[in-house]
């Protein structure tokens, strides 16, 4: 069904009923509006606009709020999960989300997206790891390759001293509560439309009530990488990749 | 030799955590006091002091690896700013209750909740009445430039370990990122610490120390709460720091603390100008609160106005103090405003001297 | 003497180094200086400022509403502290991608063409030492001796092959600045 969902080139650019007119406050080439795209576009086409309640971050997209034309609410910094979960209590049948980067996600929040995930709250997890903090202004995330540099780690990240780069997604994969767990990327129009399919099959399984769904965007941050956006998406293709292998990591079994 | 360096304040209070031979710094980004993490990541206080310095998972760890590294007798710091700082509270509250000596900064931001990243004095009240949970005091001081950073982080260590009590310097967003002219103290070589009440390793043949701040009986916590009182009353008798400004001839009264004073001050100057007879006092500590020279001064005065990047916190102290001696007002702006000096002159002139 | 400046412009334009430099270069003439930045998200891609303040005297207040002088080099930069320049103080603006001229009366303008000089000089990354050159002619307030002292305490040493360039910019700006509006 999904595929014929995805229409000519030169649907592109129109806009969803799922977002707002607001004006994106990206940087030029990030990952984030893309993510936000096609999040709004699943559900504008499962017709779940006034069903859906998402959870906003605080990290650069702490203003998805303005962004998406559903109901939300701003989390304090990694505690989405845990509002997701009171939301999702209380209001079973909404399908609810959290959208997070990997600083608020991968570290304040990392009790309450390992709790979330194991209690198998029906929720969907959107984390976009760009490997650095990159709203404060570049800081090292706990998801820094080792060795890169970031105003925090501005020798490059020694894994002896600062650990080595979190791989939540390999973690929440391993507990029982999560049921689908993908990684993807939207820097190419082939990513984006795996990555499409990955949050409205997510997005699906709410009505389920399997589990936590948890989609991964490895992703950019042309800012505080200190690239172009065309060499970061290259940088990102020749590094993160590697260590952050795109695919799924835990599919449902039956089907 | 001291030195001479134009410095932000954030980055001064990292150089003066380095040179008052701190032992460790424990800290998560956020602005606007990131720059203290990332002047030390890139000054390499490991190499220069062996200083170590970590980036923490969240300001809830960072403040708990303060506490292990304070109760190992080691002179540990932390910053933050304002949602930060409240994370911080339980560790504080422990702190307190287990009599470490820590240092923690908060660069104060505007709220309550995300609220701004502009600087704010709306966490005094967090501060000075203690934000955590049970009855303990924060030693806190308010330094308005950037020079004063630097003495204050020096001293903020040496009040911590002469009390063994967590010392808070508040700062805000102004002081922390602005540029001044600063004269460093000389590096302080750090000590390896031999405290009895530090975990340091059990010695032979004496008995094993820990570090808590439970008590089981009710009597027996009331004897430890009865003894940081008895150490809050020597905090109050030695430690108050205020300034004054043409206070001799005073017939009103400005007060003010931190960046908010600077600008204070500017108003003064402004309505000397117009023949007013205005002087300023400008508290350091905030606890302890400088409440006699209130008090003296409420005397003097026709009345008293508190200007605050707050909705009105410090005010109760100063009323507290000068015991309805004198009519006393407060001006404030929030959310991350900043008063401009006509604006306090005018509230000045409005609520003080013509109310 | 004391000169309060407001630089403001987009990210790219070196306008909070500008404050820096003057506030080093103030320290070198044994100034008293303060220098605040704005900060925060509207600095992503969008405008920037810093105050700068030099003075004979200590600085009461580092943040203020009106100033003895406003740099502005874009025009939303121009919109918005125009009408900070306090009365009989000066406005410099940089002539490219201006849309309109100031309005003000009871103040000094100037202009700088700024960037086609920096063009012409075959590297853009001067630009804000021509418009402190123009400044400087206008407001003396700094020899440009204590400005390359200044240079040199803010530029790392494998930069300080630069500093003649930097300092023709300066010259540069002092030459270039144009008088447009001046009170008597
Ligand atoms: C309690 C608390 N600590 C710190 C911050 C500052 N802060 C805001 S966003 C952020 C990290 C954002 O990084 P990430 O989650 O990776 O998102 P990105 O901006 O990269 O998309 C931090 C540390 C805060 N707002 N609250
Ligand atoms: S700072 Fe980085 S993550 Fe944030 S909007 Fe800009 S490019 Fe994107
Ligand atoms: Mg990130």
């Amino acid at each position: 069904m999904s595929e014929n969902l995805i229409k000519p080139e030169n649907l592109v650019y129109k806009k969803t009923d799922a977002m707002t007119d607001r004006v994106l406050h990206y940087c030029p080439g990030c990952g984030h509006g893309t993510a936000h795209r096609i999040l709004a576009e699943v559900i504008d086409e499962m017709g779940i606009q006034n069903e859906t309640i998402g959870v906003a971050p605080v990290g650069c997209s702490v203003l998805a709020y303005y962004y998406f034309n559903v109901d939300m609410q701003e989390a304090a910094h990694g505690r989405a999960p845990a509002v997701a979960t009171g939301i999702k209590r209380v209001f079973p049948e909404k399908y609810v989300f959290t959208y997070q980067g990997d600083g608020d996600l991968a570290a304040i929040g990392t009790a309450e997206t390992l709790h979330a995930c194991n209690r198998g709250e029906n929720i969907l997890i959107v984390f976009i790891n760009n490997g650095i903090y990159g709203m404060t202004g570049g800081q090292m995330a706990p998801t820094t390759l080792a060795g890169m540099k970031s105003s925090t780690s501005p020798f490059g990240r020694d894994i002896k001293t600062m650990g080595s780069p979190l791989k939540m997604t390999e973690l929440v994969a391993q507990l029982p509560g999560t049921y689908f767990v993908t990684r993807q990327a939207v820097h190419k129009p082939g990513n984006v439309r795996k990555t499409k399919r990955a949050i409205k099959k997510a997005m699906e399984y709410q009505k389920l009530n399997k589990g936590t769904c948890f989609v991964e965007i490895v992703s950019n941050c042309p800012s505080n990488w200190k690239m172009t956006p065309v060499q970061s998406n290259k940088w990102m293709e020749e590094n993160m990749f590697p260590y952050y292998p795109l695919g799924d990591i835990k599919v449902p079994e039956e089907k | 030799m001291k030195e001479l360096r134009l410095m932000k304040g954030n980055e001064a209070l990292a150089e003066a955590a380095i040179r008052a031979g701190a032992d460790a710094y424990f800290g998560y980004p956020i602005t606007p006091q990131s720059e203290v993490i990332e002047y030390l990541m890139a000054n390499r206080p490991e190499d220069r002091t062996g200083m170590v310095v970590l980036q923490a998972e969240s300001e809830i760890a960072a403040i708990n690896m303060v506490y292990g590294a304070a109760g190992c007798g080691k002179k540990a710091i932390t910053t933050s700013s304002s949602p930060g700082i409240s994370l911080k509270q339980e560790g504080l509250s422990y702190i307190a209750g287990a009599e470490l000596p820590c240092v923690v900064a908060n660069v104060v931001r505007g709220g309550p909740g995300l609220g701004t990243i502009q600087p704010s004095q709306s966490d005094y009240f967090q501060s000075v009445k203690g934000g955590g949970h049970g009855d303990y005091k924060l030693i806190v001081l308010a330094p308005n430039s950037v020079q004063e950073i630097v003495d204050f982080t020096r001293l903020a260590f040496e009040l911590a370990f002469k009390y063994r009590n967590p010392v808070m310097i508040q700062s805000d967003g102004i002081i922390g990122q602005m540029m001044e002219k600063v004269e460093l103290f000389e590096q302080i070589p750090r000590v390896e610490p031999d405290y009895d009440w530090a975990t340091l390793g059990r010695k032979n043949g004496k008995p094993a120390t820990f570090i808590t701040s439970l008590q089981l009986q009710a009597e027996e916590q009331e004897k430890v709460n009865l003894r940081l009182q008895a150490k809050y009353r020597e905090v109050e008798k030695n430690e108050v720091r205020y300034e004054t400004y043409k206070c001799d001839d005073a017939e009103y009264l400005l007060t003010a603390f931190g960046s908010c004073a600077r600008i204070t001050r500017k108003a003064m100057e402004m309505a000397r100008d117009k023949g007013y007879k205005v002087g300023l006092l400008r508290p350091q500590t905030l606890y302890p609160f400088p409440v006699d020279a209130f008090n003296k001064l409420a005397e003097q005065v026709k009345g008293i106005l508190s200007v605050e990047m707050n909705a009105g916190q410090m005010i109760e102290d100063v009323k507290l103090a000068v015991n309805g001696k004198t009519k006393v007002e407060h001006f404030g702006r929030f959310g991350g405003m900043i008063p401009s000096p006509d604006e306090i002159l005018n509230a000045l002139e409005q609520k003080i001297i013509g109310g | 003497m004391t000169e309060e400046i407001i630089i403001a412009g987009f990210g790219g334009q070196g306008v909070l180094s500008m404050g820096q430099i003057l506030c080093y270069s103030g320290v070198m003439q044994n100034k008293e200086v303060s220098w605040m930045p704005s900060y925060g998200p509207e600095m992503r891609g969008g405008t920037a400022n810093c105050t700068a303040i030099i003075s004979d005297e200590q600085i009461s207040s580092p943040v203020l509403n009106t100033f003895d002088t406003a740099i502005v080099l874009n025009q939303p930069s121009m919109d918005k502290f125009e009408d900070a320049v306090k009365p009989g103080g000066l406005l410099i603006y940089e002539k490219n991608g201006m849309t309109r001229k100031p309005k003000r009366t009871d103040i000094d303008i100037c202009a700088i063409g700024a960037y086609d000089e920096s063009v012409k000089m075959k590297n853009t990354k001067v630009f804000n030492m021509i418009v402190i050159g123009g400044f400087l002619k206008i407001r003396p307030i700094i020899d440009i001796e204590n400005v390359i002292k200044g240079l040199e305490k803010v530029l790392p040493e494998r930069y300080h092959n630069l500093i003649p360039l930097n300092e023709e910019a300066i010259r540069k700006g002092m030459e270039i600045i144009s008088v447009e509006h001046k009170l008597n």
